[in-house]
């Protein structure tokens, strides 16, 4: 039996949150702090401790990309937030297409599959707040639209000859009228409160205008009106707030041994720009013995400047001459999130709605358990 | 080809059941939606389905205990719950000292079931550990989201300045 001992040090602590990455394996991969798995420590589930280990730290944050770190929390928690921004958050999509006429060489069902997927924009108020779902009714029961669930657009173009142009003119954009229709070409139809709402600045409209819908010759015509509802992606991905949201562990390397000279410059070409940065022995290195370095100041030596740019290819570990100098490694409760929205809400906005959406959840079941145990 | 000369109206000549229909007005409102009353009473639809809508939600029960569940080692089923939940549950339930197992299952995929397997020890009871859970779980909420808006907000300034 090991002998008693004082807690952990802070470099155990450490090393115990290291995903160690081998050139065919991995090891360590799973969380080990949970009660009873080290003797004598205390892993229970501790608010305050983990809100003294949390941390977030924001790499750039745009409307369209956000990128940030969550430190200090398990995966279980990091995925769930991953899955709900993708499939949990509401947005507002085309859902039917009413074709009165379609005589482009699209065909309806392929036209309206392509306008469901066009990302739309609108007052967050409104979008937020004012619109609810809407359930479809059974067949032979009075449809229940209303301004509050359901917004109305119409896309009516019609493609014709262009007068103005010019005899020898060979671009079809020129020489008709409408013979791109784009995004842009659909209207919205406020109704009821929706004008208050969805006005000026705030209303619906395509997030990216140029998205081209269909392509038309004189003497056809696209004449639709469509309803938009609110969804969410794990009913259909038009309805998927993201178009992308993931994460990666923060990349670990660890130099052991020093690396010098021509390696040092080899070592840094295994890795993506920036990660590795080359610096010269300094005499005080050079003089201490036992160091690796005596005798090879001013000499290139590799250190490590940027693991977070890194992407782990393990490279470096097919190099003889690298054997036994370099650990690879990830933290595995260090999650580099990033987050580009498709337009309806901006980023940051839709993280924070994943983590409401997930203590919603919660609450819910928190009093359908009260509810079952009685 | 038919002729067009029609098309310009046909927004207006859409058939009503087809139209988005604003519900009645309340008098805070009056003002922004008085130019729509007309179009709106057309339709005569009176009822105001809001709380109906929300009320049914709340209704459906969506957690069971499984058949052959002790107080202590218990199995339940939640309905339309996934991986989403059931791990990140899973994980603040096994953080409980007094659990002595926790595991979370999706028995089929094309059944929107998930399973949670709670054994504890003597002294508390697997509903406890589980409403425990669920608890810690919205607290860990509260702090991701004290932390990322004030991080969000430092960051935005060093933006700015």
């Amino acid at each position: 039996m090991a002998p008693s001992r004082a807690g952990p040090t802070a470099e155990e602590l450490d090393q115990r949150k290291i995903v160690g990455i081998n050139p065919e394996t991995v090891t360590d991969t799973t969380n080990t702090d949970f009660p009873g798995h080290y003797p004598g420590e205390d892993h229970s589930w501790d608010l305050e401790r983990f809100r003294n280990g949390f941390q977030i730290e924001f790499h750039h944050n745009d409307p369209f990309d956000a990128s940030f770190s969550l430190i200090g929390v398990d995966a279980s928690i990091a995925n769930a937030f991953r899955r709900i921004l993708i499939a949990d958050i509401p947005t507002l999509a085309i859902e039917s297409v009413f074709i009165t006429d379609n005589t482009s060489v699209i065909q309806d069902e392929v036209l309206a599959h392509r306008l469901g997927l066009i990302p739309f924009k609108g007052n967050q108020d409104g979008l937020k707040n004012f619109l609810r779902f809407w359930k479809k009714p059974e067949p032979g029961v009075e449809p229940t639209l209303y301004d509050f669930n359901t917004v109305m657009l119409s896309l009516n173009v019609e493609c014709t000859h262009n007068p103005k142009a010019s005899e020898d003119e060979e671009d079809p954009t020129k020489l008709y009228n409408h013979a791109h229709v784009y995004a842009k070409d659909i209207q919205f139809h406020p109704v009821g409160r929706q004008k208050k709402y969805f006005s000026g600045e705030g209303a619906i409209a395509p997030v990216h205008p140029d998205i081209l819908i269909a392509k038309m010759r004189p003497g056809q015509a696209i004449e639709l009106t469509m309803h938009m509802h609110k969804g969410v992606g794990s009913d259909h991905a038009k309805f998927s707030p993201v178009a992308t949201a993931s994460y990666r562990l923060m990349p670990t390397i660890t130099i052991t041994q020093p690396i010098l000279g021509k390696d040092a410059e080899k070592f840094a070409k295994c890795f993506p720009k920036g990660v590795i940065g080359l610096e010269k022995v300094s005499r005080k290195e050079a003089a201490q013995k036992g160091s690796g370095y005596e005798g090879h100041e001013g000499e290139l030596k590799a250190v490590v400047k940027d693991p977070m740019r890194d992407t782990v290819s393990r490279e470096c570990l097919r190099h003889a001459e690298f054997q036994g100098k370099v650990r690879l490694g990830r933290r595995r409760d260090h999650f580099i999130f990033s987050i580009e929205s498709t337009g309806q809400w901006n980023s940051d906005d839709l993280f924070l709605e994943s983590v409401v959406k997930l203590k919603e959840k919660c609450a819910k079941l928190e009093k359908q358990v009260i509810n079952m145990a009685r | 080809m038919a002729p067009r000369s029609t098309r310009k109206k046909a927004v207006e000549e859409a058939p009503m059941e087809e139209e988005p229909t604003s519900h009645q007005p309340t008098a805070e409102d009056e003002d922004a939606s008085m130019a729509d009353a007309d179009v709106d009473q057309e339709d005569g639809e009176e009822a105001n389905p809001e709380d109906e809508e929300e009320e049914e939600d709340e209704e459906v029960q969506r957690v069971r205990i499984l058949p052959g569940s002790t107080p202590t080692a218990a199995s339940f089923e939640f309905l339309e719950e996934g991986h989403t939940l059931g791990n990140a549950l899973r994980y603040i339930v096994m953080q409980n000292p007094d659990v002595e197992f926790c595991a979370y299952a999706i028995p089929h995929p094309s059944e929107a079931k998930m399973n949670v397997r709670i054994q504890t020890y003597e002294g508390t009871t697997a509903i406890q550990a589980l409403e425990k859970g669920l608890r810690d779980l919205q607290e860990l909420c509260d702090v991701v989201t004290d932390k990322f808006t004030v991080a969000r907000d430092e960051f935005s300034n060093r933006m700015a300045a």
